[in-house]
């Protein structure tokens, strides 16, 4: 058996083409680890073991999932203080204490010790506490609604706005919307190096997962909703983009290649992209959107710029009432017993739409706005409120706001530096 | 009452048409060796005369003791399914590279993976733990029985026809496509039209209201019918954490219930709870799903805390260190796991502070569990440990399960968890806490008990053999994945093209092997020990020198338990017995009141089955008839009064006798 | 704990004939079974209170609501509350006649609720304001529904019960069967109170 599959490892590493990039890629950056303070401690790690294999998500190119692993090493070695010594107390009690072993004291009645009680529940809490704090510092800092403050460890942020990505999860394939660039990708997508980029993320059918190990954690997408994720990629390369929440028949070939481009490269591929001729409106939605399997890359040069808050809005369909103006009217209490014939059969019948077997058959809210009107409500939806970027030290929390008691008074009223913090920053957490 | 619909149906048989017979050689291949496997079990009954023995002793029984014996066979058959399924999952994924596509197609093998789930936590974890403190909590208390005998039997039958359900979807329709929490809109009529999640709501249901009505009466049980004396803080732990998980479990299932009757809604009526359009919210689900799911992962491991802790007792022959703090430590993960339920979905983007909040929260559970750790580790010291088989389970346990709390913790911070989550790290670790820590825990509680329950023990060498090859196994089979993990490979995958992943796919197909061979040692196990009952005899009653109160009675127990109630004057009843040479009373027997056995249980059961069926296929006057049938069953049941008989005194006394002899035999 | 003493703490075995009360264990258990049904209907309200402003740009609760149908419903129910309490009255007094009187008028009440409840539905649906409309509507459906299903169950038990009590009359078993159907159907009347005042008064402010 393990013959076998050492044939097939060596195989691999004969053949081992998609994954060269990524070697490569590695390769370059080796020196950045040593810098970084924590970055040596990985060396330590019983996991480095892996170093051997493609350990992506400890080894990432992107910042945001650099510091996620960080984070993911630190707390390990915090639980290892505790984990390794009570392992190794295991094996040393279970052999001194085996019964052929007489010379061992034997204690049959002591079952009780205050001291070593209050040791055993301390311990634990302690580095829970630190963990937690950890964990509160680490969950705002990483948090993927958050816009980057910084494009690495190394390189601050300069004033520029992040890149744009709409992401769209099918049955089952990925749409990338370029609002900026006016151009969409199925399957395929490209970003420049360094640069951060915001995805908004929302899906047609069912729930999905969009993941790219290599530059930040995963998130939802979900129909009817919106989801973001903010990260950046500091190495060029190709990385593999993948769903990580099962979707259904097609999932396991939902997976896409994300190439990391310097700006020259991003500005081809977008012209090529431009250059491809077909445009991506409703109609070539609707038909894009029907169920299809392991799909080839695509490219589109034009889209409808309204187009994804159409697929959030679940109104792509010609005559379907917008979520956005729906919840209007149900803000207002509804639109009354007129509201109740205000439905009709479906536009766009497909999956998703058969008859229950007890019930009326599926059918849609009609929308009433005028044009005009949608277009305000799809366009000022658009326009979610962006906190103000800040200048921060990384993992100590500094630029968070304090945790605020219930009745919203300051927990930490003083404050814990003495210094007058750099402006644009606030305080200390 | 249908409307005409897209589906097709028709008055008979509903949706049901020779189109539910699956097209796969696979399946049809099980169903033959199923088919001939069954046939020959029923000629042998037949042969053997065995029905009326089996009808009469153990079908209609309200005994406590036979139907925990019950449960576990029930758990230990539907074991052998769920292992089938993931012995396939591990092949699938060590061939299915290079443009393979493995040898099965997404709707098999997306079956496969829900079932697998659904299995494993509801008709094998569950009724294992349920089956085991039903044998072991009325023992340990004192008691003749639990406190609704006849209930107990209807709830072990309606979680074997919850099972039936589920079985039968591998030969007629489908099984679910969706993972085992069948999470909409995927599970929705919309996108999984067929019978599939049909089959899944039905045989949950159907199961969970067992579940229910035994979490409440062994609930009320431990209320209500302990020995005089046995105060709260002198409970046996065993029956402290089944005390915990039975509250779990009524403070729980509902609402796994209700929400399943809410998706039910969706799917067969057209409601709007779970859906994209008209106002509904399938994240409701996800929430109100993990509501009742991270009580279960407790109801699950508390039971087994429970017996590590009996078993390090009592194999390192001393007092457990630390009760009080193991019971406050018991409760706190009680009360804690209602408080943790959004870290399964820390990526559904709530924000920081909630998932900071519901991260730390699950951090906290690992302080009790943590103390309970070194509660066992400091009962060991200064002790005499005999590693006896359920010692070297906990030993495992020990070592393995601390690795499984530590990636569980890591997967509780919330930027650790954005790269973690649905990965097969994720896998790893709750396979590495279920297996390292509620099957070790199970294997450990079967040898321990098994000689009370049979009389005779379990053959050591056979069993060493299983435990190597399981543990061995265990670590080949996950280590695999927690690499894989951190490599960025997702779970529920069914083909891959990044060849450099095989190399581990192959190894935890291995180590699958190794814990093929594990199971197989163990089932021979109990081949060979029946075969050599008689070498491995227990005449004591007390083999393994016990402290609680089960070792009190003979192995196995005559039907009433103790012929006289035993009174508690502290911790560890049996042990004190033993020091104060308490022996037990041999006057004045007098009769012992007893329940009636009763055939209505089945029935009930059986009716909701066939009810459920109905309603998967469509079959509207199939389910009206079944559930018209338990309505007038159970009303019928309240009409009959005479539920209970005497024991005669003479044969209490007769018992007892003989229970003297055999022990005057083994010299104690 | 302290060293062993060798003198036992006392008898270890309780040899007078230990009599268990018969049935001493059903209420507490009917209590937690009812705690486990009022879960339920926590999700059930939880549902409501996430999808109660979910019109789909159909109708609201003051569309759709006659608080005057729903107040003479409520009544019907409390009333019923209040004659199921005489019922265990005349129970106590050992007067079977009278506590299968008063049963029969909860029954009657009770019925009565059901009929309102259904007329409440049907003209609902009648409207085109069925479940499927939107998801307020499910969730209104849902939740009022179970109820009213839990309410039939009760009618039912009482209709069994009732017969049971004339057969062998107010024997133990009987009298804990009339205490267990108490409990339950002053749940469903605390339950009610809280869909008259959740669904009902807050959907029409």
């Amino acid at each position: 058996m393990f013959d076998m599959g050492h044939g097939i490892y060596l195989n691999v590493n004969l053949k081992a083409s998609p994954s060269e990039q990524l070697r490569k890629s590695r390769g370059q950056r080796g020196h950045h680890h040593m810098k970084h303070p924590f970055k040596h401690l990985l060396w330590l790690a019983p996991i480095m073991l892996l170093a051997g294999c493609e350990a992506v998500v400890l080894r990432p190119s992107g910042d945001i999932a650099a510091r996620q692993a960080n984070l993911l090493v630190q707390s390990t070695l915090l639980m290892l203080i505790i984990i390794i010594p009570v392992m190794a107390l295991t094996v040393w009690f279970a052999w001194r204490y085996r019964a052929t072993n007489k010379q061992a004291s034997y204690d049959p009645d002591w079952d009780h010790s205050t001291k070593l009680e209050l040791v055993i529940w301390a311990i634990p809490l302690l580095i829970i506490v630190c963990l937690g704090a950890l964990t509160w510092v680490g969950t705002h800092l990483l948090d993927p609604y958050r816009p980057l403050d910084r494009i690495s460890a190394e390189k601050p942020i300069e004033d520029e706005q992040p890149l744009q990505v709409q992401v769209v999860a099918m049955d089952w394939k990925w749409l990338f919307i370029y609002p900026e660039q006016g151009i969409a990708s199925v399957n395929e997508l490209a970003v420049p190096v360094d640069r951060p980029v915001e995805f908004t993320l929302t899906s047609t059918s069912v729930m999905n997962a969009f993941y790219i190990p290599a530059m930040a954690g995963m998130i939802y997408a979900m129909p009817g909703m919106q989801t973001t994720l903010n990260g950046v990629f500091n190495h060029p390369g190709e990385y593999q983009g993948l769903a990580s929440h099962y979707s259904g028949h097609g999932f396991s070939g939902m997976r896409f290649k994300a190439h990391a481009l310097d700006g020259a490269g991003f500005d081809t591929w977008v012209a090529e992209a431009a250059d491809s001729g077909e445009a991506l409106d409703r109609a070539r939605y609707l038909e894009l959107e029907k169920p299809s399997e392991n799909v080839a890359p695509q490219a589109f040069a034009q889209v409808d710029p309204q187009l994804f808050s159409r697929v959030v809005n679940m109104c792509v369909e010609e005559g379907r009432m917008c979520m956005a103006e729906m919840m209007a009217y149900d803000a207002q209490g509804g639109l009354g017993l007129p509201g109740i014939a205000n439905v009709a059969a479906l536009t766009d019948p497909g999956r998703g739409t058969p008859r229950p077997i007890l019930g009326l058959p599926p059918f849609q809210v009609t929308g009433i706005c005028t044009v005009e009107e949608l277009n305000e409500m799809l366009a000022s939806a658009d326009q979610a409120e962006r906190p103000a970027r800040r200048d921060l030290t990384p993992m100590r929390g500094q630029g968070l706001e304090a945790p605020q008691g219930i009745l919203g008074r300051n927990l930490i009223p003083n404050r814990l530096t003495q210094s007058t913090p750099p402006s644009g920053a606030d305080q200390n957490l | 009452m249908a409307v005409p619909s897209d589906i097709q149906t028709t008055f008979l048989l509903g949706r049901l048409d020779w189109n539910a017979i699956p097209q796969d050689p696979i399946v049809w291949a099980t169903g033959v060796v199923v088919a001939i496997g069954g046939a020959g079990l029923l000629w042998m009954l037949h042969k053997y005369r065995l029905w009326s023995y089996l009808w009469h002793e153990w079908f209609t029984t309200v005994d406590h003791k036979k139907i925990g014996i019950m449960y576990v066979v029930l758990a230990l058959v539907m074991f052998v399914r769920g292992f089938a399924d993931a012995i396939m999952m591990r092949l699938q994924q060590a061939i299915a590279f290079g443009g393979s596509e493995g040898y099965l197609n997404s709707h098999h093998y997306d079956q496969i993976f829900s079932a697998h789930g659904v299995i494993m936590i509801f008709f094998v974890a569950m009724p294992f733990v349920t089956g085991l403190m039903n044998y072991v909590v009325p023992l340990q208390i004192g008691a003749r029985d639990v406190s609704f005998p006849f209930l107990n039997n209807l709830s072990f039958w309606m979680t074997v026809g919850g099972a039936v359900l589920v079985m039968m979807s591998l030969f007629v329709g489908e099984f679910a496509q969706t993972g085992w929490l069948a999470f909409p809109p995927l599970s929705g009529i919309g996108y999984s039209p067929y019978v599939g999640v049909d089959y899944y709501i039905w045989g949950l249901q159907v199961a969970g209201v067992g579940t229910t009505l035994s979490g409440i009466n062994l609930l009320v049980t431990i209320i209500k019918m302990r020995a005089p004396g046995m105060t709260m803080m002198r409970m046996p732990i065993f029956t402290w954490t089944s005390l915990c998980t039975n509250i779990l479990i009524v403070a729980s299932f509902p609402v796994l219930t209700a929400t399943l009757v809410l998706l039910t809604l969706d799917r067969y009526v057209g409601t709007n709870f779970f859906t994209n359009d008209l106002g509904g919210n399938a994240m409701m689900y996800v929430n109100l799903i993990w509501i009742w799911g991270h009580p279960e992962v407790y109801i699950l491991i508390l039971p087994l805390f429970g017996v590590y802790s009996e078993v390090v007792a009592t194999f390192t022959g001393k007092r457990l260190f630390g009760y009080t703090s193991m019971v406050y430590a018991t409760v706190c993960i009680t009360i804690l796991s209602y408080l943790v339920w959004l870290h399964h979905f820390f990526t559904m983007g709530s924000g920081a502070s909630v998932n900071s909040f519901f991260g730390i929260t699950t951090m906290i559970i690992s302080v009790p569990t943590g103390a309970k750790i070194f509660n066992w580790l400091f009962t060991m010291y200064r002790s005499r440990i005999r590693f006896e088989l359920p010692m070297m389970w906990t030993i495992a346990f020990m070592l393995t399960f601390v690795i499984g709390g530590m990636t569980g913790v890591l997967l509780a911070v919330p930027p650790a968890d954005f790269v973690l989550h649905n990965s097969l790290f994720l896998v790893a670790h709750f396979h590495n806490v279920i297996i390292g820590g509620v099957l070790f825990g199970l294997f450990a509680a079967v040898y321990y008990w098994w000689p009370k329950a049979f009389g005779f023990r379990l053959d050591p060498w056979w069993g060493k053999v299983s435990f190597w090859f399981w543990v061995v196994g265990f670590w080949t089979a996950f280590a695999p994945l927690y690499i894989l993990g951190l490599m960025g490979v997702t779970r529920r995958v069914r083909v891959f093209d990044d060849p450099s992943l095989q190399i581990w796919f192959v190894i935890a197909a291995f180590g699958a092997v190794l814990i093929a061979i594990g199971i197989a040692a163990m089932f021979i196990q109990f081949g060979v020990s029946i075969a050599r009952r008689d070498q491995l005899r227990d005449e004591t009653g007390d083999p393994w020198d016990g402290r609680t109160l089960e070792w009190a009675t003979s192995s196995p127990p005559p039907a009433y338990n103790f012929a006289f109630t035993p009174v508690s004057h502290g911790l560890d009843t049996w042990w004190d017995m033993k020091r104060y040479g308490q022996t037990r009373p041999r006057a004045a027997y007098v009769p012992i009141h007893m329940p009636r056995n009763t055939g209505t249980g089945v029935i009930i059961a059986g009716l909701s089955t066939i009810c459920g069926f109905a309603l998967v296929w469509y079959i509207w006057w199939l389910a009206a008839l079944a559930f018209a049938g338990i309505v007038v069953a159970s009303i019928l049941h309240t009409f009959n009064y005479a539920r209970d008989y005497h024991i005669p005194a003479e044969e209490v006394r007769a018992t007892e006798d003989a229970r003297d002899r055999q022990l005057a035999s083994a010299g104690v | 704990m302290s060293t062993a003493t060798q003198t036992a703490p006392g008898d270890f075995w309780e040899v007078e004939p230990h009599h268990h009360h018969e049935g001493a264990s059903t209420s507490i258990g009917f209590w937690i079974y009812l705690m486990s049904d009022c879960l339920m209907f926590a999700v059930l309200f939880a549902v409501f209170g996430v999808l109660g402003g979910s019109y789909a740009a159909g109708p609201g609760p003051k569309d759709l609501f006659d608080l005057e149908l729903v107040a003479l419903n409520t009544a019907f129910l409390l009333l019923s509350s209040i004659t199921y309490g005489f019922a265990m009255l005349a129970m106590v007094k050992e007067n079977t006649r009278g506590t299968l009187m008063w049963l029969g008028i909860t029954l009657v009440f009770g019925l009565l609720f059901l009929a309102v409840e259904i007329y409440e539905f049907q003209h609902l649906i009648h409207l085109g304001a069925g479940p499927q409309r939107s998801a307020f509507l499910s969730a209104f459906f849902a939740l009022v529904g179970t109820h009213g299903l839990h309410v039939a169950f009760g009618c039912l038990w009482l209709v069994t019960l009732m017969i049971q009590i004339r057969q062998r009359g107010l024997i133990p078993a009987n009298r804990r069967r009339l205490a267990c159907l108490s409990m339950f159907w002053h749940f469903l009347d605390v339950i009610w109170i809280g869909v008259f005042t959740f669904v009902y008064l807050l959907g029409m402010i």
